[in-house]
């Protein structure tokens, strides 16, 4: 009864306000792409319109391959070393240069993208690696493995040791502990770190900006030279297929959260 | 104990790959943002003087050090639009992370209030908006606060307005587009604080005769300081640096340090001064960056 009384009318009008904030614009955005009328602010009815003209833009479909082809290697590369990682800092104990090893992993969740897009891009060319698919994706990899690894090493840090040390007390080595116990617990959150890595790649325009070479624009960097110019009904469209991928790969992330809290206490954080 | 120890040698060896990768990909190419903020512009592809040629030898490499120059930071000190910039950055930073916590912090007390069932929903809905597109949300506001968009014809059909309210290219237009983008960063870590704290001990307060708002300001508010931080931080540094917003919602005459250093590398292809600029930035976020960095540290690796 008490838990009741603590909500307070001021509590469910902020938390009513703060996701109307929220969901509205994207709402907007996703009814006018069914716009019928070429100009964005008035109502023609409903229509498919603008879907049509999407899938007649070469340029659009070829920056939205190469989203998609860059978002999935370099979400799966960056899953890989983002989990490594996350396993040596929650289970390495302490070692040489872990200092340097956690704080290079953390400073990207915050680093300002134009500093990131810079020096990878300063990196590449005094490489001299053409840029385009793999210079994206290399770029990608390094901003996103460092989610992953959060969202890993949190997992890591809720279960309990004693399963793995339980494993290794009944003649399991640490690999075959790691493979049979620790894994399986962890895979929900590997699986939501994937999903993560995947959407980031997806959105990010300044990295890309800065590491993609002539003729291999990402969707966002498409999307970003037609915003510039104006408010298009097609923008619309596009936007709402992203917003419709996304909406899939969050459903899939919580379902594997979902079955990860049913396993132990507490979900990964983001 | 002693598993624990076996298990924890190779578990360092994982991190052999993630720890080159990063040295190579994070570390090494700041130095080369130093190096390239040292030189001299040139006219070339790239477009600097290369500093250092280490086949050239040793005499080469003093003559290289010698021409080593500070100009490019010289420039940013004294030129106005470089100091503006990072004013303004710094000033923007400040005002939209107040905005942030003024608005997120009852969205986040709201949330924690919630019966327990309720609050998981309302974090995934929270957290929804940070998985979709930065871009795209930043367009949908272009959507709404367009001359003839949905927020002027709500106004004028109310007759709150009698013409069109130029919104684009203005700093509320860019506040609004700031505060939406990075609510979810501010509500998340405050109602994680929230959620843990104790209700008896607002109760007490509240048995004991003090008013709500000295409940708040005495019990609840001190209590979430650590989410305040870690929200503050997490809004703030990366607004600092901040290009997408700005240049999309905000006018072109006075711009952030992210749209100069943008606008130095794309439009002016002088890659020096840009280079400088990131430095510059990176100099001024030190501070909050490791602050940060140890507040991670301590949330991740407290059950070590």
């Amino acid at each position: 009864m008490r838990k009741v009384s603590r909500l307070s009318r001021f509590n469910i009008a902020s938390l009513a306000l703060g996701l109307a904030f929220l969901y509205l614009p994207i709402l907007i955005l996703v009814i006018y792409s069914f716009n019928a009328s070429r100009l964005v602010t008035v109502w023609g009815g409903w229509s498919l319109r603008w879907y049509r003209e999407l899938f007649n833009d070469r340029a659009m479909i070829e920056a939205a391959w190469m989203s998609l082809r860059v978002a999935v290697s370099s979400a799966t590369i960056a899953t890989l070393l983002g989990t490594l990682a996350a396993v040596a800092l929650s289970r390495g104990e302490s070692f040489r240069g872990r200092t340097l090893f956690s704080g290079m992993l953390y400073a990207p969740l915050v680093m300002p993208e134009v500093i990131t897009g810079l020096s990878l891009l300063l990196l590449f060319v005094a490489l001299n690696a053409e840029r385009g698919f793999w210079t994206v994706t290399i770029a990608h990899t390094t901003l996103t493995m460092c989610f992953v690894a959060v969202v890993v090493q949190s997992r890591l840090g809720s279960l309990d040791r004693s399963l793995e040390e339980a494993a290794m007390d009944l003649g399991c080595n640490p690999a075959r502990a790691f493979v049979a116990v620790t894994l399986p617990l962890i895979a929900p959150a590997i699986v939501a770190g994937w999903m993560l890595a995947f959407t980031l790649s997806l959105d990010d325009l300044v990295i890309a900006s800065f590491t993609t070479g002539p003729g291999s624009a990402t969707l966002p960097i498409r999307i970003y030279s037609e915003v510039r110019l104006g408010v298009k009904p097609e923008i619309n469209a596009i936007c709402t297929l992203v917003i419709a991928l996304i909406a899939v790969v969050i459903v899939i992330a919580s379902l594997a959260s979902k079955l990860s809290s049913s396993q132990g206490e507490s979900a990964a954080p983001l | 104990m002693s598993s624990r120890r076996i298990f924890a040698r190779p578990a360092r060896f994982a991190a052999i790959a993630p720890y080159v990768w990063m040295v190579l990909l994070f570390l090494v190419p700041f130095g080369f943002v130093l190096k390239i903020s040292l030189s001299q512009t040139a006219i070339a592809q790239p477009p600097y003087e290369p500093v250092f040629d280490l086949t050239a030898g040793w005499e080469a490499l003093k003559a290289a050090f010698a021409a080593l120059s500070i100009d490019n930071f010289r420039l940013l000190g004294s030129d106005d639009l470089y100091v503006f910039a990072y004013v303004r950055s710094l000033t923007v930073a400040l005002t939209a992370t107040a905005l942030l916590l003024l608005i997120g912090y009852p969205i986040a007390y709201g949330m924690a209030r919630l019966p327990k069932r309720w609050q998981a929903v309302a974090m995934v809905l929270v957290i929804v908006p940070f998985w979709t597109s930065f871009l795209i949300r930043i367009y949908a506001w272009i959507n709404i606060l367009q001359h003839d968009g949905l927020l002027n014809q709500i106004l004028l059909a109310l007759h709150l307005v009698s013409q069109p309210v130029v919104w684009l290219s203005t700093d509320t237009a860019m506040y609004i587009g700031i505060v939406y983008s990075y609510l979810p960063f501010m509500i998340l870590p405050l109602y994680a604080t929230l959620a843990k704290m104790e209700p008896v001990l607002e109760e007490a307060a509240s048995d004991l005769g003090a008013p709500p708002w000295q409940v708040f300001w005495l019990v609840t508010f001190p209590l979430s300081l650590p989410g305040v931080g870690a929200g503050v931080l997490l809004c703030f540094i990366p607004i600092v640096g901040e290009f997408v917003i700005p240049d999309l919602l905000a006018g072109s005459n006075s711009l952030m340090i992210g749209q100069t250093l943008w606008l130095e590398f794309f439009t002016n292809k002088d890659w020096p001064v840009a280079s400088a600029a990131a430095i510059v930035l990176l100099v001024v976020l030190l501070v909050p960056l490791l602050l940060y960095e140890r507040l991670q540290k301590r949330q991740l690796e407290q059950g070590r």
